[in-house]
């Protein structure tokens, strides 16, 4: 187990080693993306563009650039070339809020889902199972932009039901806290609650033909306890793994959901920097949302194998 | 998708399915039957599927909705899609109405030839924009599939195929494409070429910097890894049937094999994945049109409209919510009809539901 774990912490480091070459490469070869020009403004005079390149250190080779970036970014010390502030107190920051909007639509979307995915599987065929599938399917084709301008207009603008958009510390106003993002929960969320659902659905349908199932049928449980205890439990496993991947991705920042609904989250400082063309925070977000991703992923390789020593055991002889 | 549910026509359930189909006369004795190829089978399935259809249907209607753009704009609107229209009145009612009031306030939707569905905030016809929009919306959706497609299967064939170092460095690649936030990824690229001026080269192809193949190429690059981690499954488990042997067996190379033997037993699978991913590529344009770094104006395609019009969404909701639902009608019409497609392609999965269904009706 321990040769598993580490040959996967390995496998980590090098993708975001890449991951990270390559937001590098695509920033120094794209033409145009020369960020003393930039910052010098638009009056800048060539002796102000060579000194910010010198102070910057733009001319060194661009392996040492790297290596120097990187350096900052582990450090703490990584400043943005659009307004010199500190990148990592940036990330700090919208860190709780990103989190937040995360954390509470992935509550909604494995409750609702798994709600949805049971029902749909145990009357299949029937009319709850194709209302469900028809949610489902407008669920996962919805454009997020569509949902949250919606529920802006309506809900916030027309009817006023909740606050516009912004964001209000947990620690200041709890009921605020959650009054302002529960329409960006349930933005995120229709999505995966769609997908979800659906997906337990085929599983379960799958799992009630396995043997076990009969014979917990066949040892007198009830259909119920069938249900639950059997069908809906070897389910949940896949349903757990694409969680793990999308709850990753997700810390990681929802840019569209941020900037619809004003949150200044990982997502919304993503966005600020990308309109700037900043490579340091776009770096920093990018290394942030990867090493998350990358994170989840292990994780859910870890605890697979953990649970079934036929992974481990056939990774490790290979 | 596990395994390798459309690798073997002849051992698939298919003639069972036969004889449990209604309308389909048993032969009488002594003619023989003729045979029927799975495509055959798969599209007979898919026929009597009418909800598939009805979507399918409503996907070809969108597309000529968008195809009719000149029309409308040329005989019915007498506008095109990026002509502005600020200070122009239009008669409504016998009433001359304002195209953009003076408080910047664009006209609604209303039954008005001109100006069907309201104009914008530049008083461009939004009817007339949303055609040309859809069209741009719909290309960059079917070419960036078509992009995934290629590489996907390509890379997933090689992989599956050859396994060894091709298959390792493959399948890293797909790790590493599949670890980055994708919508920042392609916010980044977009951003950078696009401020670039001058566009990017790619060798003797420049591409300019509000070309669509900037998004296609993005959306193309992005979603590979779906694609290529099922095709490269499915024939690491076709790889082993009877008939790559023999065609081993038969002196065939590896590219014969691989293009001419395995490909064709894949079919199915692109065929459904084609089509859901039409769906996702539109969606992720809409996206990145929507962040202003997709379609670049002064074209139109449904995200940007929507993007356009979110900075007046309090005066006016119709400029982001039309153009939102044209996206989700067009995506939701190809979801239901990728879904009837894998249904009639991978019957069993069908015939599960359906005697799950029975069991339920028949149990307590």
């Amino acid at each position: 187990m321990a040769r598993f774990i580490a040959r996967r912490l390995v496998g980590m480091l090098l993708v975001l080693f890449a991951v990270s070459v390559i937001v590098f490469v695509i920033f120094n070869v794209i033409p145009g993306g020369d960020p003393a020009q930039r910052m010098g403004g638009r009056e800048a005079t060539p002796e102000l563009v060579a000194q910010i390149n010198k102070d910057w250190g733009f001319n060194d080779p661009l392996p040492v650039q790297y290596v120097d970036m990187m350096k900052q970014l582990f450090s703490g010390d990584l400043i943005s070339y659009q307004n010199q502030d500190n990148v990592i107190q940036r990330i700090k920051d919208g860190i709780p809020i990103t989190f937040s909007l995360a954390i509470g639509a992935a509550v909604i979307w494995m409750g609702v889902g798994i709600l949805f995915g049971y029902l749909s599987a145990i009357k299949a065929g029937r009319f709850t199972d194709v209302t469900l599938t028809i949610l489902a399917l407008i669920g996962i084709s919805l454009p997020v932009f569509f949902i949250g301008a919606f529920f802006l207009y309506y809900f916030t603008f027309k009817w006023k039901i909740f606050p516009t958009g912004g964001y209000v510390k947990f620690t200041q106003d709890p009921w605020g806290w959650f009054t302002h993002l529960l329409l960006p929960w349930i933005c995120l969320a229709i999505l995966y609650v769609g997908f979800y659902s659906r997906l337990l659905r085929s599983n379960m349908l799958d799992a009630m033909n396995e043997d076990y199932v009969r014979t917990a049928k066949a040892k007198g449980l009830t259909e119920r306890q069938v249900r639950i205890h059997h069908v809906l439990r070897l389910s949940l496993i896949p349903i757990i793994t694409l969680f793990g991947l999308d709850f990753g991705a997700l810390l990681g920042g929802a840019i569209i959901i941020e900037y619809i609904f004003s949150l200044n989250g990982v997502g919304g400082y993503a966005f600020d920097a990308v309109a700037h063309l900043d490579l340091p925070p776009l770096m920093a977000v990018t290394m942030f949302g990867a090493f998350l991703i990358v994170l989840f992923n292990t994780l859910v390789d870890i605890a697979y194998a953990w649970l079934d020593p036929r992974i481990r055991l056939g990774t490790s002889a290979a | 998708m596990a395994g390798d549910p459309y690798a073997e026509p002849p051992t698939l359930p298919g003639g069972g399915a036969i004889a449990g189909e209604a309308g389909i006369p048993s032969a009488p004795e002594g003619i023989a039957i003729e045979g029927r190829s799975p495509t055959y089978l798969a599209w007979r399935r898919l026929r009597r599927n009418k909800v598939a259809l009805g979507f399918a249907g409503l996907f070809i209607a969108i597309v000529l909705f968008c195809l009719a753009a000149p029309l409308w704009a040329h005989d019915v609107a007498h506008t095109g899609p990026d002509d502005q229209h600020l200070t122009d009145k239009i008669t409504i009612h016998g009433n001359p109405t304002y195209v953009v009031d003076p408080s910047g306030i664009p006209l609604g939707p209303g039954l008005h030839w001109k100006y069907l569905l309201g104009a914008d905030q530049s008083g461009r016809d939004v009817m007339v924009r949303l055609m040309y929009g859809g069209r741009n919306s719909l290309y960059i959706g079917i070419m960036a599939a078509l992009v995934m497609s290629v590489l996907g299967v390509a890379l997933g064939l090689i992989a599956g195929y050859r396994r060894g170092w091709a298959d390792a460095v493959t399948m890293r690649t797909m790790d590493v494409i599949w670890a980055f936030p994708v919508l920042l990824l392609a916010i980044a690229i977009s951003t950078a070429i696009a401020a670039s001026g001058t566009g990017l080269r790619l060798g003797f192809v420049t591409i300019a910097g509000d070309s669509l193949w900037i998004p296609i190429l993005i959306i193309g690059v992005v979603y590979v890894p779906y694609i290529c981690r099922v095709v490269r499954g499915e024939v690491l488990a076709l790889r082993e049937k009877e008939f790559v042997e023999a065609a081993v067996a038969q002196g065939k190379g590896p590219l014969r094999i691989m293009f001419g033997e395995l490909l064709p037993n894949l079919w199915s699978t692109i065929i459904v994945f084609f089509t859901l991913n039409i769906a996702n590529a539109m969606l992720l344009e809409a996206a990145l049109s929507f962040l202003g770094v997709g379609v670049q104006p002064p074209e139109a395609s449904w995200g940007n409209m929507a993007s356009d019009g979110f900075s007046v969404i309090y005066s006016s909701p119709h400029l982001v919510l039309i153009p939102a639902l044209m996206i989700m009608l067009t995506v939701l019409s190809l979801n239901v009809f990728g879904d009837g497609l894998r249904d009639a392609l991978d019957p069993r999965a069908k015939i599960r539901l359906e005697a799950q269904a029975t069991a339920e009706e028949a149990g307590p």
